[in-house]
């Protein structure tokens, strides 16, 4: 463990841009802390925190000047490794047939400044989608290889995180390049640093670091120890498979399709969720054509579309099985949760549909 | 390709603004190429010149609001292999379906000097209530690179890309911050059809529906939640009662709230 | 940091960095033939001689076929996989893709990737009863299997086909039907719903066939595909009548974007279609079939 003086987070800064990465991380263009290009720490949310309850997110000044004093915002690192919106190729007509060209896609190296643990297992939820399987997503793969990750151990918990209950945080355990934990005390602002990969170590290595004292760890673990007390939110695992596979005609689906919007705003700020569309486009000429992948959330009608119907015309159906893949049948599919207690879904629902609430309604009426 | 004769393109304009069919003189990169591929016959906004039916594409603006228009759009559809209604009012009678709610005889008594002259129905409502519509293309006013996309899936054979999920997804895709959740301030997005590119909430205000109602809209539960954000009953009816305010799920929210507010 | 190892060594495609499954190969349609009203057999032979060489698919595949500019569509492969260098697609008008599709003609270009999918038990029906259930009109995936268990006659054991629809006018592949009865050992069991004055065979459900019909429990697979409705009341009277659970298996079809397992669309509970599927065995799936809008 290495000591790094907020002073330096800077001349960290611009080793990593030495090293040829471009910084992403928190900032605050707007309303709220989202992750965007960042050139220095002054673009950081130096001194602001976020307030969350279900439906809720408000900024807040804190009385600190604390760079990572926040939790998590309305986006996530998937925004960068799995875009919105992307071109996947291009064709044109030729003769009687056509060609097609694949995009030629060559993705920034990003530095991503601030990952939380929660966000780190999100990454390696998504890593087991696009390039665990047989097929290999070569966007997001390309995206993957080019990334440097500087983690952020929380120094508070949010009011809809439930991380603890996930396995999923508050410490970043792996899946980084450098971890930092930020410790602020009367008269010294500092960050403790560890190394997760070589690559990690050769950028400390030119930076003014000092080796942390025998005190620093156990600082760590206080700070943790806090955040684990903080949590805003609590889930009950246990055995969750098979109580939700077992409660696919609970009456609680029902109620919560009385207050679910099926907006997709869930599904849209989720860390893990992966779903996406195609469009194939053409210009007016009718000679190209364009094949786009997009988005999507298993809560529109269009997702489940069949010729004849929609699969899922209820809203009851949609959020059963947001939640039900989400928390059980992901595990069937890659051997995990693929919820990461992170709370935006919570936070960014507009009327605040909780779901370690569904779950316990679940539980506690199950069949 | 070039042998073969170009598809007829018509625009029928009927109780509206015209904010529509600019829409699709605003095209002006596009439209030399939309030459190139259609035959543009009809379009009196542009030019007065027409050629004989029947056309293959029609665009269709406005909503049926007097009994000579009832006659015509069947006209309009017997000459037209594919009809596609554009904007509010075509695809749910338009800010002046408000009459809807009201006594139109009242009106047309108090407004006009001489009511006989005046021949009205006392509903303005969608083309769709009375011929069958190929395709329906939201929007106060129509977005035009959605037209452009109707038109070339049209000429292609494809299915548009216009999808009738939320308004919340355009923001969620571009980056834009929640106003509901960040701001405390009511949107309509959550139950408005998408196609703008989300513009209000970019600019910090909530959506106000101008696309109407999307596939499954829950308006019940989000009037709950304007409700508590600080909204009366008469606001949640004014915004429901806009220019989509004749669209089904649109109308039976804002009937139960001037229900409440009786 | 296993988990987290991200540079992948070996691409399936053998280029430079990662093989991108989304990109489809060209075709060209080298014939077609009319089925019925609206469903036609594109048969198609990819235009790059190495990738035609390297591609071998399983009966109760499918392949992405793409048409220039209109999109891209699941469609079953009904050709007989050891048949190089061909490939044979059902394909009924149910949208813009299938209607673009089957106005291909002979020389025109279309993009396929795959082929996709699990196949039809094949190996584990060698020696046994072959028993077919279709029913509607999408029984494109089992035209497949009954081709392959017509022409390997001698690997199989009796072939008993039951197929329904509602009217008459729906039997698609009439002349088929009629052919396949012809094959030794084969029966072939067709039933309408609602009968017309021509109508010579069965009326009523598929499922109601099974009672008239001897059927060998211990010794038979059975291989579904049709309306989910239909599969769930022959799966419900196939196990009364002492099928085993594992015996029996279901093409089942779901909203389909990527083919690969990327774009979730085609869940079915834990099972991606895609790629789990679309056959699927009952006892793998049976708590999610039959329970609705899963």
């Amino acid at each position: 463990m290495k000591i790094l003086d907020r002073n330096s987070v800077d001349l960290f800064f611009d080793a990593l841009k030495r090293q040829g990465f471009a910084l992403v991380g928190p900032t605050i263009p707007d309303s709220a802390i989202v992750y965007d290009e960042i050139g220095s720490s002054a673009d950081l949310p130096v001194g602001w925190t976020d307030e969350q309850d279900g439906g809720t997110y408000r900024l807040k000044k804190r009385d600190d000047e604390a760079l990572f004093g926040y939790v998590v915002g309305p986006q996530s690192w998937k925004k960068f490794l799995h875009p919105p919106s992307l071109r996947l190729w291009t064709a044109h007509r030729e003769g009687k047939g056509f060609k097609i060209i694949p995009e030629q896609d060559d993705p920034p190296k990003l530095a991503y400044i601030g990952v939380r643990s929660c966000e780190l297992h999100a990454i390696a939820i998504q890593d087991k989608v696009f390039i665990g399987g047989p097929f290999l997503d070569s966007s997001y793969g390309l995206r993957r290889e080019n990334v440097f990750i500087v983690a952020v151990n929380c120094g508070q918990a949010g009011g809809t995180c439930f991380c603890v209950s996930m396995k999923t945080g508050p410490k970043a355990t792996a899946g980084f390049d450098l971890a930092l934990t930020e410790i602020i005390e009367p008269g010294r602002h500092y960050f403790t640093v560890e190394t997760g990969t070589g690559r990690g170590e050769e950028v400390l290595r030119d930076l003014p670091y000092t080796e942390a004292t025998e005190a620093d760890p156990a600082t760590v673990e206080r700070i943790v120890e806090k955040t684990v007390s903080q949590m805003g939110r609590t889930l009950d695992t246990t055995d969750i498979k098979n109580l939700l596979y077992q409660n696919l005609e609970h009456p609680r689906w029902d109620q919560v399709a009385t207050r679910c919007l099926s907006c997709a705003n869930c599904t849209m700020v989720c860390p893990t969720c992966f779903c996406s569309t195609v469009e194939d486009v053409t210009d007016l000429s009718g000679e190209h054509a364009e094949r786009w992948r997009k988005w999507d959330s298993c809560f529109t009608s269009d997702f489940s579309f069949v010729h004849g119907g929609t699969v899922r015309p209820s809203v009851k159906s949609r959020y059963r099985q947001w939640m039900t893949h989400k928390l059980a049948t992901w595990i069937d599919q890659f051997g995990t949760s693929g919820c990461v207690g992170c709370g935006r879904c919570i936070t960014w629902c507009p009327v605040a549909i909780d779901i370690t609430e569904e779950v316990r309604a679940i539980r506690e009426t199950k069949k | 390709m070039g042998k073969r004769r170009k598809p007829k393109l018509a625009v029928w304009k009927f109780a509206s603004c015209d904010g529509c069919q600019l829409s699709l003189l605003n095209c002006v990169d596009e439209l030399p190429a939309l030459a190139e591929r259609v035959e543009i016959a009809h379009f009196l906004e542009a030019s007065s010149a027409v050629m004989k039916g029947p056309y293959d594409l029609s665009l269709v603006e406005g909503s049926i609001t007097t009994p000579r228009d009832l006659e015509r759009i069947l006209q309009v559809r017997r000459v037209s292999k594919f009809l596609v209604t554009i904007g509010a009012c075509a695809t749910a009678g338009g800010i002046q379906a408000l009459r809807n709610f009201k006594d139109v005889k009242e009106f047309v008594s108090i407004v006009y000097a001489r009511p006989d002259y005046i021949e009205t129905l006392e509903t303005s409502t969608p083309i769709a209530d009375h011929v069958p519509v190929d395709f329906e293309l939201h929007g106060c006013p129509i977005d035009k690179r959605q037209l452009l996309e109707v038109i070339g899936a049209f000429l292609i054979g494809r299915r548009p890309n216009v999808p009738s999920h939320s308004v919340c997804i355009e923001c969620k895709l571009k980056g834009t911050v929640c106003v509901m959740v960040a701001h405390g301030t009511p949107c309509l997005g959550p139950v408005t059809h998408a196609g703008c590119g989300a513009i209000c909430p970019s600019y910090h205000r909530g959506c106000y529906g101008c696309f109407g109602p999307k596939e499954t809209p829950n308006t019940a539960s989000l009037s709950r939640e304007w409700s508590r954000l600080g909204a009366s009953e008469q606001e949640i009816l004014n915004v429901f009662r806009g220019v989509n305010a004749n669209a089904e799920a649109f109308r039976k929210e804002s009937d139960l709230h001037a229900r409440r507010n009786d | 940091m296993e988990v987290f190892s991200n540079r992948i060594e070996e691409s399936p495609a053998g280029g430079p960095g990662f093989f991108n499954p989304w990109i489809p190969h060209t075709a060209e349609v080298i014939g077609k033939r009319r089925e019925a009203l609206g469903v036609h057999t594109l048969r198609l032979r990819l235009r790059d001689e190495g990738v035609r060489r390297s591609y071998r698919f399983r009966s109760g595949q499918f392949n992405m076929l793409y048409v220039f500019g209109v999109g891209e569509v699941p469609i079953s492969i009904v050709s007989d996989p050891d048949e190089s260098g061909v490939l044979d697609h059902t394909i009924r008008i149910v949208g813009k893709v299938s209607a673009a599709l089957v106005s291909l003609k002979k020389g025109d270009t279309v993009g396929l990737r795959g082929p996709y999918g699990s196949s039809w038990p094949l190996e584990e029906a060698v020696g046994k009863d072959v028993l077919i259930v279709t029913g509607g009109l999408g029984c494109a995936p089992v035209i497949s299997v009954i081709n392959y268990v017509a022409n390997r006659r001698d690997r199989y054991g009796n072939l008993k086909i039951f197929h329904g629809v509602k009217t008459p006018k729906d039997l698609l592949y009439r002349a088929r039907f009629h052919a396949w009865q012809k094959h030794p050992d084969t029966e072939v069991y067709l039933t309408v719903d609602h009968p017309d004055l021509e109508w010579k065979y069965n009326v009523g459900v598929v499922t109601n066939l099974f009672r008239e019909v001897r059927i060998y429990a211990q010794r038979s697979v059975v291989m579904m595909c049709g309306p989910e409705i239909m599969m769930h009341h022959a799966v419900r009277d196939l196990l009364a009548q002492g099928l085993a659970e594992d015996r029996i298996y279901l093409s089942l079809e779901r909203n389909m974007k990527c083919a690969v397992g990327f774009c979730g669309h085609c869940q079915f509970g834990p099972a991606f279609i895609c790629k789990d599927g679309p056959v699927l065995r009952y006892d793998r799936i049976k708590e999610w079939f039959g329970t609705s809008e899963i």
